[in-house]
């Protein structure tokens, strides 16, 4: 398991994860200048809707033929409890200090991990995710299961359609105008709140394509799943670029490689014995964005401040 | 002949502070109407509330014969009325031709957009020797030419220009000036606002000056031109 080949398919699969939940940060950010905390949630409670979905569907259906609803009911799930928060708690905070939408975001996690716990069945603890049969793969002398490859592919499919939507609709050219310039993007006739709406939409979409990543993955799924990978995404969303779509993929792939690698090689730098192991794996991360960050303030692909208008 | 644009009474404030404190004033169509005047003196203000930016407090205003308020700006862009803003706001990190597309935003008419991107393209060559360019990387006065030339495409009943000959060279100020010219040439109904009160009222069929917050005198470009009082306050002689 220390080959590295493997070490970097993990990465690659955990930072794909990251991806995936990096672009709802990015895209709201980008925006609004709002950090959305609750969006670690909004990528729990995908994972839950994916998980309802499956649990409520008659038995004797496949799981490879249940997963696209499985996705579209954690879409479902996510994009409305996103689209809610936006219009209940953040709308009506549009203009005020910047630190009362976060604090109202810090409070909406609270409240959706604690809506979880007490109302989903069985998610006082870990809630037990189908896994989807079949031998691992074997590529380039690293052994990838299914819930890897899930993420592996679902991660450039999103992206390629993101960066279609972005540049070649006309919401998306909008929603560059929003974030350049809201103002007089509605002196363009654009309705910068439906604009909005969208980034927080499309941000929660992907973040139930990762919730069910994540469920394939690992095995199960938990009210408190959304906590630190959702720490992790930030990170990574800052590592790219914050309000760059391609440096939240970017920053998250980096993120999870630079992780695994960490976690499977630092132990064997003689002196480091100590720093091995899994334990130490957000300590390597964190250091990662602190290093970025000291060199490349504005993140891997981000612009400048001074760009902005 | 009733007028394009009617504004009566308007007033509007940024918190506890009155910007603009009652104002009237109408433009007919096929006029250029210039407002006029020092910093601050609510001409900006103005013009974000008639475009739906900024909300009043009290007043009314009448465009094509229908009341704007409650209108919220996307919607007003809709009605006909195009902004220019002060300072250009062009969009950076886009290219000249997609600014000018973000203009027509709300037209479908794809064959029309591409004709009038064209028309932009004559009426300033230079956006269309760079049509390609981001931007933001454009000189201040091709800046200027890009956001009215983006104002445009909306193919508005009536354009309203802030300053656009702020931070200007003069040779570039008087290429925008003649541009503003040609505009009226065209037919076209335009609500300009200048501190440059030389040129703007050079050019207008009706000019209002402000102060603070109101208008202080109104006439006919020329009339104000010659105005004593215009000429020691605004156009810097003694």
């Amino acid at each position: 398991m220390h080959e590295l080949p493997q070490q970097l398919a993990n990465g690659l699969i955990l930072g794909a994860m990251y991806g995936l939940i990096a672009i709802g940060y990015t895209m709201v950010y980008g925006i609004v200048q709002l950090i959305n905390f609750a969006h670690g949630e909004i990528f729990m409670v995908g994972g839950f809707g994916a998980l309802t979905v499956y649990l409520i569907l008659p038995a004797g259906f496949s799981l490879g033929a249940a997963i696209p609803l499985m996705i579209l009911g954690g879409m479902v799930v996510s994009v409305a409890v996103a689209t809610a928060a936006e219009r209940f708690a953040y709308r009506p905070l549009r203009g005020a200090p910047r630190l009362a939408p976060l604090i109202t975001a810090i409070g909406l996690s609270i409240v959706l991990q604690q809506l979880v716990w007490q109302w989903y069945p069985d998610a006082k603890k870990d809630h037990p995710f189908p896994q989807l049969e079949g031998e691992a793969l074997s590529l380039l002398g690293a052994d990838l299961q299914p819930g890897g490859i899930f993420l592996l592919v679902a991660a450039p499919i999103s992206m390629i359609a993101l960066g279609f939507f972005v540049n070649k609709t006309r919401t998306g050219r909008g929603m560059q105008a929003t974030a350049q310039d809201p103002d007089t993007a509605k002196l363009m006739g654009i309705n910068t709140d439906r604009i909005i709406v969208t980034a927080f939409a499309i941000g929660a979409a992907f973040a139930a394509v990762a919730a069910v990543g994540y469920g394939l993955h690992n095995g199960q799924v938990s009210f408190r799943m959304g906590f630190l990978l959702g720490l992790k995404a930030f990170t990574a969303a800052v590592l790219g670029g914050i309000g760059n779509i391609y440096g939240a993929m970017l920053g998250g792939l980096v993120l999870g490689v630079a992780e695994a690698l960490a976690t499977g090689y630092i132990a064997e730098i003689p002196g480091m014995e100590l720093f091995g192991g899994g334990s130490w794996k957000d300590v390597w991360a964190f250091s990662l964005l602190i290093i970025v960050l000291l060199v490349r303030p504005q993140g891997l692909l981000g612009e400048r401040v001074a760009d902005r208008a | 002949m009733t007028a394009l644009l009617e504004v009566e009474d308007l007033r509007v404030s940024y918190g506890k502070i009155e910007a603009v404190k009652g104002i009237s004033f109408s433009v007919e169509e096929g006029q250029v109407v210039t407002l006029i005047g020092t910093n601050g003196a609510g001409k900006t203000t103005t013009l974000r509330t008639l475009s739906g930016l900024l909300k009043p407090t009290a007043g009314k205003i009448t465009f094509d014969g229908k009341p704007l308020s409650g209108i919220p700006a996307h919607k007003i862009v809709a009605l006909g009325l195009a902004h220019s803003p002060e300072g250009r706001h062009i969009f950076p990190r886009l290219t000249i031709t997609e600014n000018l597309q973000l203009g027509a935003f709300l037209r479908s008419d794809k064959e029309g957009i591409q004709k009038d991107i064209q028309r932009a393209y004559e009426l300033f060559p230079i956006l269309g020797e760079r049509r390609k360019q981001a931007a933001g990387t454009l000189s201040g006065g091709e800046q200027q030419m890009l956001a009215m030339g983006r104002a445009l495409m909306s193919q508005p009943k009536l354009l309203m220009l802030d300053e656009p000959s702020m931070g200007l060279s003069p040779i570039m100020m008087q290429k925008i000036m003649e541009t503003i010219t040609e505009l009226r040439s065209t037919g076209m109904t335009i609500l300009l606002v200048e501190q440059n009160a030389q040129a703007a009222l050079s050019l207008a069929d009706q000019g209002h000056v402000m102060e603070i917050g109101k208008v202080v005198l109104s006439g006919t470009g020329q009339d104000l031109l010659h105005d004593e009082s215009v000429r020691k306050a605004y156009l810097g002689e003694d």
